[in-house]
């Protein structure tokens, strides 16, 4: 657990106020995510390399994001299937001029585009000692997530549930664990369908959340990220401010000590 | 290979269960949040009719939440006309006195070029069947120049082994389009007289071949209007689901071809309505959520229009079906006539117009640099 009792978080030496991460790849045209953009008042916008032109710098889909100076782009590897391919395209990134951060998303299987725990690993290592700032999607796995801290990577990402879902967090003991041993911000990533998901991983303790399906695919994109980012804030704050105790029963104050006065 | 699983079932077996699907049976089906093969019987019966606007709304919802508001471009590069084969129902057949031709390498690169220009990167090459007049050295050649142009070269050409994949693979392929036309084993036989394309077995398992050489992208399909679509739909959906769970690092595409006029003039078997078309994509669509589903010019404007949202995935545009089709030079005939002659421009605001985006690129080469 990292940064998390005040309103700044540090990942990679940035500073971000936002703790909501916004997801590009399901919008239904560019202008819907540039509101969605603006109402969720994200900090950092990620985007898969393979929709975006590697050989042309002024690609419409980047140039989007990059207009505004407040948001950190991170592309990321969605479709590689091992530390090779992720390696490869992080590296055309950072040569077109998209920067040195990289979400790693190893994901061989192509129906629910779970990580690969071990090429995420693999590419996280080669990549940290290149000297991008690695930000790995996992698996809601501790021992992956210490390794990952290790291996110098920016972040961990455990996701909620698998990418598209909705289905909010299904993983939560193995994030709560996650959270508890970790040194670097835990940015809990994919699954959640709702701001109540996305308030209830950040009273976990979940330094940052991403979100793209639930946004991107809503009635109103603009609107539901809006709701996210209160979601977020009112988790945060909810989590830093003290959880009271959840009971059944009611308790008088001072049930055993009472009677020391 | 598929065919130990196709054998399990038989037509007549898997016809009748269809057939005598009940409503409740649909409603379970519909109902149950992970799918079996128990379910797949009752989407594709007449009873599910009933149900097909819940179908559609399951459908859209699916298809939203995995692949978002997207939908993704492409366009055949057809490259030989020239075939051996004696399939009954397609303009390519040998018997058919069409003009033929095979573009040398630099009538491809002219196409190549007219069809980037037009905005695509995703490009799908088609051959007849001639393994002598289109070797697969030929086909290499060719992925090796067009590599470096295209984000996704598919192929969809006459079934190879193992090794020849593995080849086109490295010099560039990343997917293979190859339908079975029909499950049914005795038409297909009546369908198919003679030609290598007569032996059921090889190219049933195709799809096995392609993705065992490491293929990324492996597509499906029945021509439909040449055996009772019902069944046809049934197996298809059974090769999708198999392929998906042995080569789990694939993705699986399943497209709808229906029976278009060619020369030869071969009617339908079978009729299948617009309504029939919605159901199996709808079906395709609640069985296998994750799977792409593709939908051609050989579909008419309208039907194209309003059925998009309800789980396409994946939609040609601007196709011409000859070799040099792009090029506008005379060089040979269509295999198939085109009903959405829209150009790739008018489909992208269509595909706009109904709140989705049109992508060009969703995959890029690097992927299969070495």
């Amino acid at each position: 657990m990292n940064n998390n009792q005040n309103n700044i978080l540090t990942i990679a030496g940035r500073e971000f106020t936002s703790r909501l991460f916004l997801g590009t790849g399901k919008f239904s045209s560019v202008e819907a995510m540039k509101k969605a953009i603006i109402s969720s008042e994200t900090e950092m916008v990620t985007v898969a390399l393979r929709r975006v032109d590697l050989e042309n710098p002024q690609d419409e889909l980047l140039a989007s994001i990059i207009e505004n100076p407040n948001i950190q782009l991170l592309p990321n590897t969605s479709g590689a299937r091992d530390a090779d391919e992720a390696v490869r395209l992080a590296r055309l990134a950072r040569n077109m001029g998209c920067g040195n951060w990289i979400k790693l998303e190893v994901t061989p299987d192509p129906r629910y585009l779970l990580p690969d725990p071990i090429e995420t690993l693999k590419a996280s290592e080669i990549l940290v000692k290149e000297g991008f700032n690695v930000l790995p999607y996992i698996n809601a796995d501790p021992i992956l997530a210490k390794k990952l801290e290790e291996a110098g990577t920016s972040t961990v990402m455990p996701l909620g549930a698998p990418i598209g879902t909705n289905k909010g967090i299904k993983t939560e003991d193995n994030i709560k664990i996650i959270i508890e041993m970790s040194n670097v911000p835990v940015v809990v990533d994919a699954g959640l369908g709702t701001p109540s998901h996305a308030a209830m991983a950040m009273e976990m303790g979940a330094d940052a959340v991403l979100v793209n399906t639930a946004i991107a695919t809503a009635g109103n994109p603009e609107m539901m990220a809006a709701a996210f980012k209160k979601g977020v804030e009112a988790g945060h704050e909810a989590y830093i401010s003290g959880k009271a105790k959840i009971t059944d029963e009611a308790h008088a104050s001072s049930p055993l000590t009472g009677f020391l006065g | 290979m598929f065919i130990h699983e196709f054998n399990r079932y038989s037509w007549e077996t898997v016809r009748e269960r269809i057939y005598n699907a009940t409503i409740s049976d649909v409603e379970r089906a519909l109902n149950s949040e992970f799918k079996n093969i128990d379910d797949f019987f009752p989407l594709f019966s007449p009873s599910a009719d009933n149900y097909l606007e819940n179908m559609a709304q399951l459908s859209l919802e699916t298809t939203r939440m995995r692949f978002g508001n997207t939908i993704q471009l492409y366009t055949p590069l057809y490259i030989s006309n020239e075939c051996n084969n004696s399939c009954l129902y397609c303009g390519f057949n040998v018997k058919n006195k069409i003009k033929r031709t095979t573009l040398t390498i630099d009538q491809v690169l002219e196409e190549a070029e007219i069809i980037y220009q037009m905005g695509f990167r995703h490009i799908l090459l088609l051959t007849g069947e001639d393994k002598k007049s289109v070797p697969v050295q030929y086909l290499r050649e060719i992925a090796e120049k067009l590599h470096g142009k295209f984000a996704s070269i598919s192929l969809e050409v006459y079934p190879m082994d193992i090794d020849e994949y593995s080849n086109l693979e490295k010099s560039g392929i990343d997917g293979l389009t190859i339908y079975q036309e029909t499950y049914d084993q005795d038409l297909y036989s009546q369908l198919h007289p003679f030609g290598k394309k007569r032996d059921f077995e090889w190219r049933i398992n195709t799809p096995d071949r392609g993705a065992a050489s490491g293929l990324r992208r492996v597509g499906v399909g029945s021509l439909l209007g040449l055996s009772d679509w019902r069944v046809d739909g049934f197996f298809t959906a059974l090769h999708a689901h198999y392929l998906m769970k042995k080569f789990w690092r694939c993705h699986v595409q399943v497209s709808f071809p229906r029976i278009r006029e060619a020369a030869g003039a071969f009617k339908a078997l079978h009729y299948v309505s617009d309504r029939n078309l919605a159901q199996l994509i709808c079906t395709m669509r609640i069985l296998m959520p994750d799977v792409g589903l593709v939908l051609s010019t050989r579909e008419s404007r309208t039907f194209r229009d309003n059925i998009l949202p309800l789980g396409i995935t994946v939609m040609s545009a601007g196709s011409k079906t000859s070799p040099g089709g792009y090029s506008h030079i005379d060089l040979a005939d269509d295999q198939f006539s085109v009903d959405d002659d829209r150009s790739p421009e008018e489909i992208a605001l269509m595909i706009k117009e109904k709140g989705f985006e049109p992508v060009w690129k969703d995959w890029d080469k690097s992927f299969l640099e070495k």
